[in-house]
């Protein structure tokens, strides 16, 4: 069967290299430079797929990236499994698999069908209308309607590729290699100018490379091979680089192209193998010039969506390129004379023409008389009425068109026929230009939008810029590409240009029947199933918008996001609705054009470089002993070590009681680090922290709280003046580049007069904590040389000191209130200072805790955690923390509004203590806390914060905002849960040492 | 994604930078005798103009300088930047 489809050998295919491949199981082959879709056709294949809604057989509609039915499934049940693939896109390798998408058992026999006899059951809508009742039955109908959507099945297994991104900046970037992308590109080298041009397709040329008819001349040879000798150049120019398989994506503002290069795709596994699969080219160009052609249109007629129904101009590519005839007896159905060209392709081959049906009256052009004259039957101003045959084509019914267009007469002409070539005219592929923010104009002649206004240096040339016929394009391009790159010289001016076409089209959005359309099928989004009579419907129910009618019927919803049929949706809907085309707009156009796969988003940022993670210089020490840990912001933080198979809660309950009876040790590395200088750095930190900063001496430390202008709390940490105009900050871990950023915009744009300078040294310290009560007495053994006598070194101070030859600095501060010590130290010596602690600590049972206890032990203090006993709505006087809001100062960031209307409020949420009358019942943080669990509807007060249950307390404990919780203290509260109601105290926040002894013990 | 001339560095990628809102906006030089409303006034009230538009960025991934920029919000196009403190141009 196969042999007797190839015609004539077409030199764009190696018909010496056998390539094998399987197809929903079988095997076939085809020859080098096949795509699945003309290696099937060659096969007699049609029938690749079922539609999405109706599963109705569809066969291959087109030759490129438009392709809305012959999708399919490669490699399925492998790790490279990849739905949703165009079979018109993908090139055969050896060892290929491919299987239809959307039936089953199969392709030839698909239970689904009946989804096509229950159509007039299915109208737009269906599933919004019919699912809605009663509503508690949803779960019920999902589960089949998610089972019988979607088209391929996503593979199961992560992908096993390599995917790569890379930047690429140029003069000139020329999106599309026909014959006005290639002039363009070739202008641009040969005038110095770094340029990049892309193409999607395995070759250059466009269609011009295949049109070796006598009709289009350039220059007295075939516009081939003029083309062909124009590309042969390209090597020899140096500054003219050339990615073909390279689809660009998305065109962004500002000249920001996004392109696919397919690198393997097209080889056989064998040949790919450690080779990058994908590359996402990130185009950053001067210039852009867009020449990305433009898409065939079909015709909207009953039935018009049949195996072997392909556009005409498909039909002529697999005949010229691929040497491949779509079927032994053609029919061919136009609008212009488009579909002449290929009738006559089909003619010098030898293929069988049987009639081609024209819905114009009287058209006349060369190339329709030459048609003729070799006896080919052409029907005059008649139309398709109708389409038999379920898996492919057999038979159509035509009849004359009245003299509006809008309705048939006279009598029913059969025909059979085995393939059928649609032409509609054409439909610049505007999509980059629309995504790039152009904005479009509707040419009122021929019906077509065109590019109008550009938002950056770009210009669309050739048949995306509504250019149709050589001749234009060849009068019009190499000026525009003069004026646009502003250089003096082409080589393409004054072209001589033969062609034999006219360019007049009848344009009919939605061909009559004899039938009423309520018994016709002319759909006009394949891939979707959406019909004439669905747009027409959703007018009906009253939409009018374009995007709306588009989004309840699906029209351009699909993988191909609706490249065929989108005009004639419009077109259907601007006549219905009774509006003008040019008013009525289209529908955005989104990237990607083609779809992009995950893989290639993602490039290199895979499994463990997904995200950047930081590191203390600590931990590998913690790795080693067993940490768990947790991410805080970008940092990795140590969570809790559990000893002998310890869950988390016993590891912290472990953690916590020995770093408050002995000693415990703590990376706290993380803390943001501000190194603060200048002759006003002093009176900067009055401005930025709510309390006074002014008479801090040298060498003492001191807590701070930030705010929002808002006066809401910000962040906040111990800030230590090192000397006169020296301090070094510290924030919360997860705040700091944004405290960063903040005091920088201050410092920056509202006080420039101010002498301060502000340096991040987060990376350049490593912060060992040693905390409890015999924390003194380690520290003593690290630094013997330094005196940690209370009256030397008492709490909230800090002292220069040295280890070995090492400089480094240490704090007496305390985020646990017990007697602790911070010792800070270059960042390369964190490890090993660390194990320095470890081993004086070792006689005192030194335990290593991470940030849970550390939580758990500043809770018992009722320290706060900003963002988690805080969110963007508190106040120093919402957290109960009045004493550190200076009265005296005469401004800081924040304090115009602490007194506003609103923060003054008695019944603002205040944080408070909870302790559960039930001490062994641990609350739930994000519980909500109400006042009268009868009250309907239940009132809520506020919500639990911060919850844990205390091993040195032996009893639960908990921070929470209540509103007006200020005034609650001693008041019973309830939280409601999911099968109890606990009740709770309100307490004083502090639930441990109120009189901070055992920070001086 | 634009790419933004920032006053101290030359032409850079807009993922450098961090926006900062509406250019100009004065921090008053003494809160304490502004009424609830002039205060909000400040705090609050940010013009969200389709057209010509004042804007404060920050070079963030730079020389983390902050600056201004004039930036035409209905098609993206930056008519100019300049540094903190110098007038702004009348486009």
């Amino acid at each position: 069967m196969s042999k007797s489809l190839r015609v004539k050998t077409s030199k764009f295919i190696d018909e010496t290299t056998r390539v094998s491949f399987k197809f929903n199981g079988s095997n076939y082959y085809g020859y080098k430079g096949d795509t699945l879709a003309s290696a099937l056709i060659a096969n007699g294949i049609h029938l690749v797929g079922r539609s999405f809604k109706y599963h109705r057989p569809r066969g291959i509609m087109t030759a490129g990236s438009e392709e809305p039915n012959a999708i399919v499934q490669l490699n399925n049940n492998s790790a490279r499994s990849e739905p949703n693939v165009r079979a018109t896109e993908v090139e055969i390798y050896d060892g290929l698999e491919a299987s239809s998408q959307n039936c089953w058992p199969s392709v030839n026999f698909d239970i689904g069908g009946i989804n096509n006899f229950l159509s007039p059951l299915l109208p737009a809508g269906f599933y919004y209308k019919t699912f809605m009742w009663p509503a508690s039955f949803w779960e019920k109908y999902e589960y089949f309607i998610r089972k019988s959507a979607g088209l391929g099945k996503s593979p199961t297994e992560s992908d096993p590729d390599i995917y790569d991104h890379k930047y690429i900046h140029c003069d000139v970037l020329v999106i599309g290699g026909g014959i006005s992308g290639i002039i363009a590109a070739k202008t641009a080298a040969k005038n110095g100018l770094d340029t990049l041009l892309i193409d999607e397709k395995p070759n250059l040329g466009g269609s011009t490379i295949f049109q070796n008819s006598d009709h289009h001349k350039i220059n007295n040879q075939t516009s081939s091979s003029w083309l062909e000798k124009e590309i042969s150049e390209i090597e020899s120019l140096e500054n003219l680089q050339v990615k073909t398989r390279t689809s660009a994506a998305a065109f962004h503002g500002y000249n920001f192209v996004l392109a696919r290069e397919n690198l393997t795709d097209h080889l056989s596994l064998e040949d790919r193998k450690n080779k990058v699969r994908q590359r996402l080219l990130k185009i950053r160009a001067k210039k852009v010039i867009t020449a990305t052609g433009s898409l065939e249109r079909p015709m909207i007629f009953n039935n018009n969506d049949r195996p072997g129904i392909l556009l005409s101009s498909a039909v002529k590519k697999y005949v010229d390129f691929y040497g491949v005839a779509c079927g032994t007896s053609n029919v061919l159905f136009t609008n212009n004379d488009s579909a002449y060209e290929t009738a006559l392709s089909l003619f010098k081959k030898g293929i069988q023409i049987k009639a081609i049906i024209d819905i114009r009256e009287n058209a006349t052009s060369k190339i329709i008389d030459e048609i003729e004259s070799h006896g080919i039957k052409i029907y005059k101003s008649y139309t398709i009425v109708d389409t038999e045959g379920y898996k492919k084509i057999n038979k159509i019914s035509i009849m004359q068109l009245s003299k509006d267009g809008q309705s048939v007469v006279g009598s029913k002409i059969n025909l059979d026929c085995d393939c059928l070539g649609v032409s509609g005219g054409w439909t610049p592929a505007v999509h980059l230009f629309t995504q790039s923010g152009g904005k479009l104009k509707f040419r009122e002649e021929d019906h077509v939008f065109v590019p109008n206004t550009y938002p950056s240096k770009q210009i669309s040339i050739g048949s995306c810029n509504g250019e149709f016929e050589l001749d234009e394009i060849l009068k019009l391009v190499p000026l525009q590409i003069k004026n646009f790159l502003d250089v003096e010289k082409t080589d393409y001016e004054n072209l001589s240009v033969e062609v034999s076409k006219n360019l007049s089209k009848r344009n009919i959005w939605l061909l009559p029947s004899d039938k009423v359309i309520g018994k016709t099928k002319p759909f006009v989004d394949f891939q979707n199933d959406a019909t004439a009579k669905d747009i027409k419907l959703a007018l009906r129910e009253g939409f009018r918008s374009i995007e709306h009618v588009k989004r309840y019927t699906t029209t351009g919803m699909g993988t191909d996001q609706g490249k065929l049929g989108n005009m004639h949706a419009l077109g259907i809907i601007a006549e219905t609705a009774g509006v003008k085309m040019g008013e009525l707009g289209t529908t955005t156009f989104r990237p990607p054009y083609t779809p992009l796969s995950f893989g290639t988003i993602v490039g290199r940022n895979v499994g463990e470089y997904f995200d950047i993670f930081r590191r203390t210089p600590m931990h590998d020490w913690h790795v080693k002993n067993n940490a768990e840990f947790e991410n805080v912001g970008q940092w990795k933080r140590a969570w809790y070590y559990p000893i002998n198979g310890e869950n988390m809660h016993q590891a912290v309950q472990r953690e916590s009681k020995a770093a408050r009876e002995s000693a415990g040790i703590l990376d706290a590395s993380t803390l943001g680090k501000i190194d603060i200088q200048g002759t006003d750095a002093s009176e900067f930190l009055n401005r930025v922290y709510t309390n006074a900063w002014s008479k801090l001496e040298i060498g003492k430390c001191r807590y701070g709280l930030m705010l929002h202008e808002d006066g809401m709390v910000y962040d906040d940490g111990v800030t230590t003046r090192l000397d006169e105009n020296h301090y070094i900050m510290t924030t919360t871990t997860g705040g700091a580049a944004n405290v960063m950023g903040k005091l920088e915009d201050y410092l920056q744009t509202e006080w420039p007069e101010l002498d301060v300078y502000l340096t991040s040294v987060t990376d350049h310290y490593a912060t060992i904590s040693v905390c409890g009560p015999n924390s003194k007495k380690i520290v003593s053994k690290v630094i013997p040389d330094l005196d940690f006598s209370d009256e030397s070194f008492p709490h909230m101070s800090f002292k220069n000191s040295k280890i070995g030859n090492i400089k480094c600095r240490v704090m007496r501060i305390s985020f646990t209130g017990e007697h602790s010590y911070e010792i800070n130290i270059q960042a390369s010596f964190g490890k090993s200072v660390w194990e320095k602690c470890m081993e004086a600590g070792k006689e005192f049972n030194i335990t290593p805790y991470g940030t849970e206890t550390m939580h758990l032990l500043r809770a018992e203090k009722g320290f706060i955690i900003v963002g988690q006993d805080t969110d963007a709505t508190m106040t120093p006087i919402d957290l109960q923390m009045d004493w550190i809001v200076s009265k005296k100062k005469y401004d800081f960031i924040g304090k115009r509004s602490l007194y506003r209307s609103d923060t003054i409020r008695e019944d603002r949420k205040q944080l408070v203590g909870l302790l559960t009358d039930d001490p062994q019942i641990v609350l739930e943080e994000g519980a909500q806390i109400v006042e009268d669990v009868n009250k309907k509807p239940i009132e809520m007060l506020g919500h639990v914060t911060s919850s844990y249950y205390s091993p040195n307390l032996n009893k639960s404990i908990a921070l929470g905002v209540v509103r007006g919780g200020k005034n609650m203290m001693g008041k019973k509260l309830f939280i409601p849960m999911e099968n109890k109601i606990i009740s709770v105290t309100v307490a004083d926040p502090v639930f441990l040492d109120k009189e901070n002894k055992r920070l001086h013990a | 994604m634009f790419v933004i001339n920032c006053p101290y560095c030359g032409e850079r990628e807009q993922s450098e930078f961090k926006a900062g809102g509406e250019a100009h906006i004065v921090r008053p030089k003494q809160p304490t005798e502004l009424s609830d409303d002039e205060w909000a006034e400040y705090l609050f009230m940010r013009k969200n103009i389709k057209g010509i538009q004042y804007e404060r960025w920050n070079h963030a991934h730079g020389c983390r300088k902050w600056f201004n920029m004039v930036r035409d919000t209905s098609n993206d196009e930056i008519k100019a930047v300049y540094k903190m403190g110098e007038k702004p141009p009348t486009i």
